[in-house]
């Protein structure tokens, strides 16, 4: 099958998509959106990358474990948890605040950042590894 | 300190997180695992002797106050039931060590096992009722990673049905939960029981209750709810279902002992009777389990049935000397099935079968074992001094000053047919000419049933030295208003 006008537009459109995804990664700070829902927009990002190309491909693009992955975005959630206990707080208990940076400005800044990284992380692990554990199947 | 609740969390959970990024070395997952093991235990003993100086612990995540945010309670019962679950846990890692191969260990074996203590302290820790819920998932998805591991046919296929049912009863969990929060609009346990104390509609919340008891039924094996277990626990490698048969159906009779003992007391006379009577139904049908079968693994996990219905007969009595007793003997038997579990899978290691009959006369080459065994049955069945006499006697005396002679008669018997199932074991496994096993070396295993048997003799022996402690538990559970305050106060 010719796959030229699939690979052409996915070459475009992930970035689109991932985009999109870091966008709601983001925005999910005030309004809807989030590290779970951006997550899952980037493993729609790579699958359609899988879609497009093969397993083999996509992994020479993306050269990193996904399990891997799920431990790192763990990490991050542990550690933000973990943050408490240095500052004798109980666990979970974040820190935000404003703080003036060059070029931006005044930026609201909050723990809870690094935790939904964690989420976004693993979101994109446990969802690759599932889908490439049924596609290398075939 | 303020977060002394948290450490058995979150000392697993960074394991297993750690463990993700070493399974390729087997050697580093066992040191990681080992050392992890030991601070558990540490943790745990540190979480008895806080509990015992300063009374109950709390613990608001995320700085939310009570009853708004998730609170971690540790009382005694808590504090003990996490201390030894970490010796559990620490024996379990000692038998993987010999009896999981290093494929299987690269396929997130260790990792599971530390998400499984993330989940069964995480349950024994919690004051939210849907945090319990939540704990119980967490304890459930590795058990069943845990159970499908090695992936033989059998497996799939008993981890498919073992699924099936935990679904259904995780979705009955979120029902009742649901139920509960529209009657009484709080989930925090503390909070539950003042509401539920000063509710005047309390038929909807007998219905709740006994929808929370065919979950927890579900999940700890009681009558007429146990019928997945044999298939289940027949499927997985002997370290795995020592941990299960060690710690998750303990995890039931635990959130039976909270649930009925701290928030169900609007109607005790209806509610317990009908906890007695499945209890009284669970033991029967145990102990006929136990003697029917000629297959240990079988009279094992029957003898887990058998010991939950003595354990929910305790809480159904409700008294200060029936809890003490229950928790006496909800410790010690988290202790034995293990080492029941372990010794089991020891013999079949040698003789290549679970079936008595197919062999005998361990006691020429494994007189360890066969000891072990006789020792196993012995403080099963409650024969003095070791650890199972204490809690039964506890529990028949409040059932005679009760005036329950029938039940109480019952469970006497049962620990006769509980004596006689594990003794066949030793019978016919240990006597008779030496035939149909192999000379294997075994002595790795033996390490953590000996630590603990030792355990549970020492327990037994020095039950004056524990009874303070088992006292201090039954006492926050019997008067629930030492645990509401703890948690309300501010």
């Amino acid at each position: 099958m010719n796959e030229l006008i699939l690979r052409t537009v996915t070459a475009v459109v992930t970035f689109i998509i991932i985009l999109f995804g870091i966008q709601l990664f983001f925005a999910g700070h005030y309004y809807p959106g989030g590290g779970f829902i951006a997550g899952l927009v980037t493993a729609g990002a790579i699958i359609l990358l899988l879609l497009a190309f093969d397993i083999k491909t996509v992994r020479s693009m993306i050269p990193i474990s996904y399990r891997t992955l799920i431990g790192i975005g763990l990490l991050f959630a542990l550690g933000t948890g973990l943050g408490g206990l240095v500052f004798d707080v109980p666990f979970l208990t974040h820190a935000h605040g404003h703080v003036m940076l060059p070029l931006l400005g005044d930026v609201s800044l909050h723990t809870a950042v690094l935790f939904d990284l964690g989420v976004y992380f693993v979101v994109v692990g446990v969802t690759m590894t599932i889908i490439e554990t049924i596609g290398e199947e075939e | 300190m303020t977060n002394a609740v948290i450490f058995p969390i979150a000392i697993p959970l960074t394991t297993a997180v750690i463990l993700i990024f070493c399974v390729k070395s087997l050697k580093a997952q066992k040191v990681i695992s080992l050392v992890s093991a030991g601070a558990l235990i540490a943790a745990g003993a540190w979480l008895v002797r806080l509990v015992d100086h300063e009374g109950v612990q709390k613990l608001d995540v995320g700085n939310w106050p009570a009853p708004f945010g998730i609170t971690l309670v540790s009382d005694m019962l808590s504090a003990l039931l996490v201390l030894t679950t970490s010796v559990i846990a620490l024996a379990g890692l000692l038998y993987s060590f010999y009896t999981i191969d290093s494929k299987q260990a690269s396929m997130y074996y260790y990792v599971f096992f530390q998400f499984l203590i993330v989940g069964v302290n995480g349950a024994f820790s919690t004051g939210d009722i849907f945090n319990l819920f939540v704990f119980y998932e967490v304890m459930l998805m590795s058990s069943y990673a845990l159970l499908v591991h090695g992936g033989t046919k059998i497996q799939l296929q008993e981890t498919m049905k073992y699924m099936i049912i935990n679904v259904f009863s995780s979705a009955l969990f979120v029902i009742a939960v649901g139920y509960l929060y529209a009657v009484t609009g709080t989930l925090n346990m503390a909070h539950l029981a003042v509401r539920i104390s000063g509710a005047e509609n309390t038929a909807v919340l007998t219905v709740i209750c006994l929808l929370f008891l065919i979950v927890f039924g579900l999940k700890g094996a009681l009558f007429p709810f146990y019928v997945w277990m044999p298939g289940a626990y027949s499927a997985p490698p002997s370290a795995v279902l020592a941990l299960f048969g060690g710690l998750l159906t303990k995890v039931g009779v635990y959130s039976i002992l909270r649930t009925f003992s701290l928030i169900f007391r609007q109607d005790i006379g209806y509610t317990h009777t009908i906890l007695a009577w499945l209890a009284m139904a669970t033991i029967v049908l145990g102990v006929i389990g136990a003697v029917a079968y000629r297959d240990m693994r079988q009279i094992a996990i029957y003898n887990i049935v058998a010991a939950i219905g003595v354990m929910a007969f305790g809480i159904s009595l409700m008294t200060k000397e029936s809890l003490e007793g229950t928790i006496f003997y909800l410790l010690q038997d988290m202790v034995m099935k293990t080492a029941l579990f372990f010794i089991v899978g020891a013999i079949a290691y040698v003789a290549g079968t679970n079936q008595l009959g197919r062999f005998s006369g361990l006691l020429g080459s494994y007189p360890l074992l066969g000891w072990a065994v006789f020792l196993t049955a012995l403080a099963l069945s409650g024969i003095p001094p070791f650890s199972g006499f204490i809690g039964k006697a506890l529990i028949i005396r409040a059932a005679f000053e009760k005036g329950q002679l029938l039940f109480a008669l019952i469970v006497l018997l049962s620990s006769l047919l509980v004596l006689y199932s594990v003794m066949k074991i030793f019978i016919q496994s240990c006597w008779g000419e030496a035939r149909g096993y192999e000379q294997k070396r075994v002595a790795p295993l033996y390490v953590p049933i000996v630590a603990l048997l030792a355990l549970a003799v020492l327990y037994g022996i020095g039950a004056e030295f524990v009874r303070p402690y088992i006292a201090q538990a039954a006492a926050t559970l019997a008067d629930p208003s030492l645990y509401i305050e703890s948690v309300l106060k501010e």
